[in-house]
Formats: C-alpha cells, sequence, structure tokens
C-alpha cells in the first residue's frame, strides 16, 4: 500500500481553484472545515455536522435539481462508506453536472483517530468503478493534483476523485453549524441567483 | 384492490404532486408505487431516481429543497426503517420533505416479518418530525395527498402520505 504524502490542507485551493463556480455539499467533520476555509463558509456551501453518510445523496438532488451548475460533493472516506449505494445511484441517475471529491485520510479523524476501511485494504477507487461511475481518478501525491483539476472541469460527468492524504490536520475553520439558517443561506442565494 | 384500482389512485397521486411543483420522484420499488413511477418515466417534467436504500431519498429530497426543487420519497413501510439517520437532516435543518409510504404489516399481513416496522412506521417518522396523512379509503385519498403537499409547501413541515393495508390490501402468500 503506498504511503499518502498530500497534506489535506494544501488540496481544495488547488483542486478547485474557482470555488464560485459550484453549489457545494460536504459531509461532516474534516471535510467541511476544508471546504468553509475553500469558501469562506460561501452560501453556496452547505456543509454537514451530522447525518453521516448523507453527502453523495444531497448533492445528487441538487445536480439533478440545478442542471445549469456545476455541483461538487466534498466528503471523506468514513462519511462516504457510511452511504456506498449512493454511488450506484449516482451512477445509474447520471446528472451531467456532478463531480464527488473524496478526501481519503484512512482514519476517523473527528473521533480520535481510529484506522477505517481504506486502511484496510479497501480500495475507493474500485468501489466507485465498480458502482458503474466510468470518470474516476486517484491522487496520490502533489504532482498529480493540477492534472485532477482539469479532470473536474475536463471528463465526463459524474465524476469520482480519491485524494489519499496524510491523518494530519484539518483546516481550523469555525464554520456557521445551524442546519437550519445554512439552508436558507444556501437556498435564498440559489433562488437569487436564477 | 384490482390492477385498474391500483392505476386509478396511482394517477391521482401522480397528478397531484405534478400539479403542486414535485418533480424528482426518488423510490425504492414497492407494489404501492410502482404504478407511480411508470408514471414519472413518462413524463416530461418528472424525473424518478432509483435509490439503493431509502434513506438516500431522504437526503435527495433535502438536495432538491435545497435549489428550490420539490421531491418526493416513495417506499415501502418496511423503509421506513432505513431512514431515522438522514431524517435528522431534514429535522434539524426543517427541510420539509414529502414521503409516500406504501404499508405492509398494518392490516391483514400474513408475511410475520413485516410487523415490526409496519407496526413502528408511525412512532419513527412522528420522532423524527414527520407528519402524517393516512390513506384507509378511496375518500380519504385527494384529500390526505392536498394535506401533505401544502403541508411540505407552504407549511414548511416534513410529511407522509401513508397508503394503509386496509387501502391498497394484503399481499396474499
Amino acid at each position: 500500500m503506498s504511503v499518502a504524502t498530500i497534506d489535506r490542507r494544501d488540496l481544495l485551493a488547488k483542486l478547485i481553484p474557482n470555488p464560485d463556480d459550484y453549489l457545494i455539499v460536504t459531509g461532516l467533520a474534516g471535510a467541511a472545515k476544508d471546504a468553509a476555509e475553500l469558501t469562506d463558509d460561501g452560501d453556496n456551501l452547505f456543509t454537514m455536522a451530522g447525518a453521516m453518510g448523507a453527502a453523495v445523496s444531497m448533492g445528487l438532488g441538487v445536480a439533478m435539481s440545478a442542471p445549469d451548475r456545476q455541483v461538487l460533493v466534498i466528503t471523506g472516506d468514513g462519511e462516504l462508506m457510511m452511504n456506498m449505494g449512493g454511488l450506484a445511484t449516482v451512477a445509474s441517475a447520471a446528472p451531467k453536472n456532478f463531480s464527488i471529491i473524496c478526501i481519503d485520510n484512512g482514519v476517523h479523524g473527528e473521533t480520535g483517530g481510529q484506522l477505517g476501511h481504506t486502511s484496510r485494504g479497501v480500495d475507493l477507487e474500485m468501489i466507485a468503478k465498480g458502482s458503474g461511475l466510468t470518470s474516476v481518478m486517484k491522487v496520490t501525491n502533489d504532482d498529480e493534483i493540477a492534472e485532477a483539476a482539469k479532470f473536474i472541469t475536463g471528463s465526463a460527468a459524474p465524476r469520482f476523485i480519491v485524494v489519499k492524504v496524510t491523518d494530519g490536520p484539518t483546516a481550523t475553520y469555525k464554520r456557521n453549524m445551524d442546519p437550519t439558517a445554512c439552508r436558507l443561506r444556501f437556498r435564498n442565494a440559489y433562488l437569487a441567483s436564477v | 384492490m384490482t390492477d385498474s384500482d391500483r392505476d386509478e389512485w396511482s394517477a391521482q397521486i401522480f397528478d397531484q404532486m405534478i400539479d403542486a411543483g414535485v418533480t424528482l420522484f426518488s423510490y425504492i420499488p414497492d407494489f404501492g408505487n410502482a404504478k407511480i413511477i411508470e408514471l414519472a418515466e413518462a413524463h416530461n417534467e418528472a424525473q424518478p431516481v432509483l435509490l439503493t436504500t431509502e434513506e438516500e431519498g431522504v437526503a435527495v429530497c433535502a438536495g432538491a429543497d435545497l435549489v428550490g426543487t420539490r421531491g418526493v420519497l416513495c417506499m415501502q413501510s418496511s423503509g421506513v426503517g432505513n431512514c431515522p439517520n438522514f431524517l435528522s437532516l431534514v429535522k434539524g435543518g426543517n427541510f420539509p420533505i414529502l414521503m409516500v409510504v406504501s404499508m405492509r404489516g398494518d392490516y391483514g399481513e400474513q408475511n410475520p416479518w413485516q410487523y415490526p416496522l409496519g407496526q413502528a412506521v408511525d412512532s419513527l417518522l412522528e420522532a423524527m418530525g414527520v407528519l402524517l396523512f393516512k390513506v384507509d379509503s378511496q375518500e380519504d385519498l385527494e384529500p390526505a395527498i392536498t394535506a401533505a403537499l401544502a403541508t411540505s409547501g407552504k407549511g414548511g413541515k416534513s410529511a407522509a402520505i401513508i397508503l394503509t393495508q386496509r387501502f391498497i390490501g394484503a399481499k396474499a402468500f
């Protein structure tokens, strides 16, 4: 098994240089903090702090309902694995405006760094392909991030990118964690834009 | 319950939903929603979404709401047991989710496996803040759909239309 070298704190700004171009849904914990820092907790971002597993499905609902916008899910390996069937649903629905980025640190960072399944042999790249997704990319070192950024904008959607990162610290951004306020912020901003 | 009966009430549910602006039909296949989904597949504006587990549909509908689209989750009562985790997103964020639940394990059921969740549907949904609109007869149907659409529309609360086995009948074994 390859040893991860990417520091997640350096990842998203390189991978998504134009975050305002996207509607973004994240899973809980580290992925939410990293994305909140990327967008300054913007009104195009809905982060979760619970409902583990819901990010991919929620992003799919956004993508199918806003076909003129690019939609991005950013989540962690533990969150993704709580709803792996969601990848099959995405592949079946095949939205042309949807990308999933999985920040895979191989541990449950929020609860103390306990080893997760991807540290025990589970391969999310293969799972994504086996779920029927065809635009799938695995990123294991910094040199591949620029190529992955092109993949997000240039390959056929839906897309899935798994990025192997070290199990170091996440962004420390303090985001709004009131789900009702975040729903209204996102919804009102979107509806004002169309 | 004949096939033509089911065609009729399925069309009633589907037509009222389309008229109310519901376009995203997420589902796990069941006898009780098969015709509704067929109608969605044939409709220009409706988008059916086949799920792998019912809880996905909760989040799909919440995502649709984030951009002002109305969705519905169609499922058998056994699937309600898969939903509470993602309903925490709905309850906590005040997402108005709409469901159609076709019942098993509530009236004349011959499969003992269906009773545990069939009998827990009301408690589970009510615990997670979903209001129930039961259909026991043809007379209940139109007003229950109307009420559930209003509740999950301008009412801003999650609502489930419950098609009971008194209404849809019990499967023979």
